[in-house]
């Protein structure tokens, strides 16, 4: 196993020229230490705690099922709905999931079109985290319209009434916004896959894993001629996925701001549930992402620089979100509409307060710690942040649906939302989903991408300076040899893309 | 240049003494028998002699290189040669080489314009016919045929054939999924997703009778004659 350096003065030597840290750590990496380091994950007996926790995952799983079952044998009155909240925890959860898995299309989409090369280290895992976290939103729409065998209504598909569905509804948007993403999102990830498949399938010690191994890597023989196209087509799948997933929240939040209710109708929405998602999304890439580099020893690959960049982004993004609440009351003073301002402050101070000002010290205060070094790059402190910051933003959108919902226009028909145990355990459930799944991945596919990490390492530079060596050794890959200059990176990347 | 040549020779032992249970990383002569045995095609076609090749015709000429940076010098000087039908086999895409190698940019780009372009309009065209043609339906009294809210989903379809076309276009374009392919039967080719940098000539190409002595001027190593 490779040598984890984790002493400063030698990741000080490592760093280039603005003072950046290495992305990936230690003196004796080379290709193949990454290889074995990543493919060793999946060939080499998991870590003890890995089949307690699958196990774990799979009985959260099974209660996931069995408030399914529950709920398609009794209907939606299993839950707490009531009238007013006809809308609580089943949308809560299902903004909840899709939010976390914007984090996985932003690292691997948008960093990538932004040429952030740490981005490799983690692109892979939070891809995964994506979809299963849109599997697990999922379930709410297809389980929340009660009579699930019907649930083909929703698609332009021919049915009994010979009607089609309503092209003007947001709900109808959001199945197209939704499918769309679960799919390119698998085709994007899958795409990434295949070369680290070949590498496994080439390491592969038995006959069945080659088989399977070999099937899914379609061949792929790293021809340049195939490269060539591999990576154009990546780059316009990033290209396509960065609008994509704007658009996905965005339309989610249509759901709310194209109704007329005070608290939804509102146009800050698309850029705050955008803001937000990405918010929660890098807590949760954070929070699977430390467990996972200590259990697998990756430290050398997911750096401190890596976790600090990710808490960076958390801070940029949780204080947008901060701005959007404080922009939500102030519009809803200058607006003069007597229903907005009575929203508002019945959302801070009625009886939904403690709901609110969870979500406004999790939110708001906790990422505001990432302003200094010291927490951005102490491990458990920004565990625990990271924590906050998950819980923070399911309270957000609990908020925003229920606590619009829960006093009508009519005081006659004010009321009080309280989960059931069966809203309870279908949230908890799709945690188990969410986590077996997960397990699944990090247990049976390369959890981090091998061709792409090493394409960020200084060896990789096909201009390197000669007496360097195989491994390289450094920064300055990119020498200042100027014979070579008119192939210089930028040049390339130009040629082709 | 020299000793870099050296610095691979002596990779082996140091493998061994890294990770003994490593199966890649076992000495060369190990890696040819296991090699052989991994290959899922039959034993009698892996690794030919040089001396049965005057019976039936090589499909390619295979080698490799130690680091990017010869990769990349080997493919320059192949295109200066004139070479067309050759190929670089890396574990990952090596920025400009395929300036090294002559090649033209992919062509993915118009097929996906296809895609997205069959996406709004079949999605436009789908809302039109079924909200306004087909089953008029009246909601809140808006206009039948009103397309701003037609936005989303025609932006989500574009996407989608976007998507697909690219996906599927890349296969296409590079011939994927095919299983075989001689050059996969060179003795160490299973390092070509791992940390060996290889170039194949094909059989096809005009100089491919030159290649040997162009590859071993190259400082290419393992350099071998692979059937179709």
């Amino acid at each position: 196993m490779s040598v984890v350096v984790r002493d400063e003065t030698a990741i000080e030597l490592q760093k280039d020229e603005i003072g950046r840290a290495p992305l990936i750590l230690g003196d004796k990496q080379t290709f193949s230490t990454v290889t074995d380091t990543v493919a060793g994950m999946t060939e080499k007996k998991p870590p003890k705690a890995w089949p307690l926790l699958l196990g774990l995952a799979f009985s959260v799983l099974m209660i996931l099922g069995a408030s399914l079952t529950r709920l398609v044998g009794w209907g939606t009155g299993t839950w707490g709905l009531n009238h007013p909240v006809g809308w609580a925890w089943d949308i809560t959860g299902f903004v909840f999931w899709i939010g976390i898995g914007h984090a996985g299309t932003l690292i691997s989409a948008i960093l990538f079109l932004f040429r952030q090369k740490w981005r490799t280290s983690i692109n892979r895992a939070a891809e995964a985290m994506t979809i299963f976290a849109v599997m697990a939103a999922g379930v709410y729409p297809a389980f929340h319209v009660g009579r699930v065998w019907l649930l083909y209504w929703v698609f332009p598909v021919p049915n009994q009434m010979q009607v089609w569905p309503n092209f003007k509804s947001p709900l109808l948007w959001d199945v197209f916004a939704v499918s769309t993403y679960m799919t390119v999102s698998i085709l994007f990830w899958y795409v990434g896959l295949v070369p680290d498949l070949a590498t496994l399938r080439d390491r592969a010690t038995t006959k069945t894993k080659q088989m399977v191994l070999g099937i899914f890597a379609l061949g792929w023989r790293g021809s340049h001629r195939h490269w060539l196209n591999y990576e154009k087509a990546y780059l316009i799948l990033a290209g396509l996925s960065t609008p994509l997933v704007l658009s996905v929240h965005t339309i989610v939040s249509f759901d709310f701001a194209v109704s007329v209710i005070p608290g939804w109708h509102t146009t800050i929405f698309p850029p705050y549930f955008v803001a937000g998602a990405v918010f929660s999304g890098f807590a949760m890439v954070m929070t699977l992402m430390i467990i996972v580099r200590k259990v697998y020893n990756l430290q050398h690959i997911v750096t401190i620089r890596h976790l600090e960049n990710m808490n960076k982004i958390m801070l940029a993004t949780g204080s947008m979100v901060g701005y959007a609440y404080a922009m939500e009351f102030f519009i809803a003073w200058y607006s003069g509409n007597p229903y907005e301002k009575f929203t508002f402050i019945n959302r801070a101070f009625g009886p939904y307060s403690w709901a609110y000002w969870t979500m406004v010290s999790c939110n708001v205060i906790s990422p505001q710690f990432f302003w200094f070094k010291k927490i951005r790059t102490s491990i458990p402190i920004m565990f625990v942040l990271t924590i906050f910051i998950n819980i923070g933003m399911w309270f957000e959108r609990f908020v925003i649906i229920v606590t619009s919902l829960h006093r009508d226009f009519v005081p006659s028909s004010w009321g009080y939302f309280r989960p059931t145990i069966i809203d309870i355990s279908t949230f908890v459930g799709t945690f188990g989903l969410f986590f077996f799944m997960f397990l699944l991945f990090i247990r049976f596919l390369p959890a981090i991408a091998i061709g792409e990490v090493k394409g960020v390492m200084p060896a990789a530079d096909p201009h390197a300076h000669d007496d360097h060596g195989p491994e390289g050794d450094g920064h300055d890959a990119h020498g200042s040899d100027d014979k070579h200059d008119k192939h210089d990176d930028g040049d390339a990347e130009a040629a082709h893309g | 240049m020299a000793d870099k040549r050296k610095k691979w020779e002596d990779e082996p032992e140091e493998k061994v003494s890294a990770g003994g249970d490593d199966v890649v990383a076992a000495a060369d002569a190990h890696a040819e028998l296991e090699a052989e045995a991994k290959k899922p095609e039959p034993k009698a076609e892996a690794a030919p002699e040089p001396k049965k090749t005057k019976a039936i015709k090589p499909a390619a000429i295979v080698a490799w290189f130690q680091t990017p940076a010869d990769l990349y010098k080997a493919c320059e000087a192949l295109r200066d040669a004139g070479y067309k039908h050759f190929d670089a086999h890396t574990p990952f895409p090596v920025h400009g080489l395929e300036v090294a190698m002559g090649l033209r940019p992919s062509i993915l780009g118009w097929i996906v314009l296809g895609g997205g372009f069959t996406g709004i309009v079949s999605a436009f065209g789908m809302q039109y016919w079924m909200s306004a043609v087909d089953y008029p339906l009246n909601i809140s009294g808006k206009p039948l045929a009103s397309w701003p809210a037609w936005v989303p989903i025609g932006f989500e379809l574009t996407v989608l054939l976007s998507a697909f076309a690219c996906f599927f276009g890349m296969w296409a374009l590079n011939g994927l999924p095919k299983f075989f392919d001689p050059v996969m039967q060179h003795t160490s080719f299973d390092r070509a997703s791992n940390d060996r940098f290889f170039i194949s000539i094909e059989a096809k190409d005009a100089k491919f009778g030159k290649g040997r002595a162009m590859l071993e001027k190259l400082g290419a190593n393992d350099i071998e004659e692979v059937l179709p």
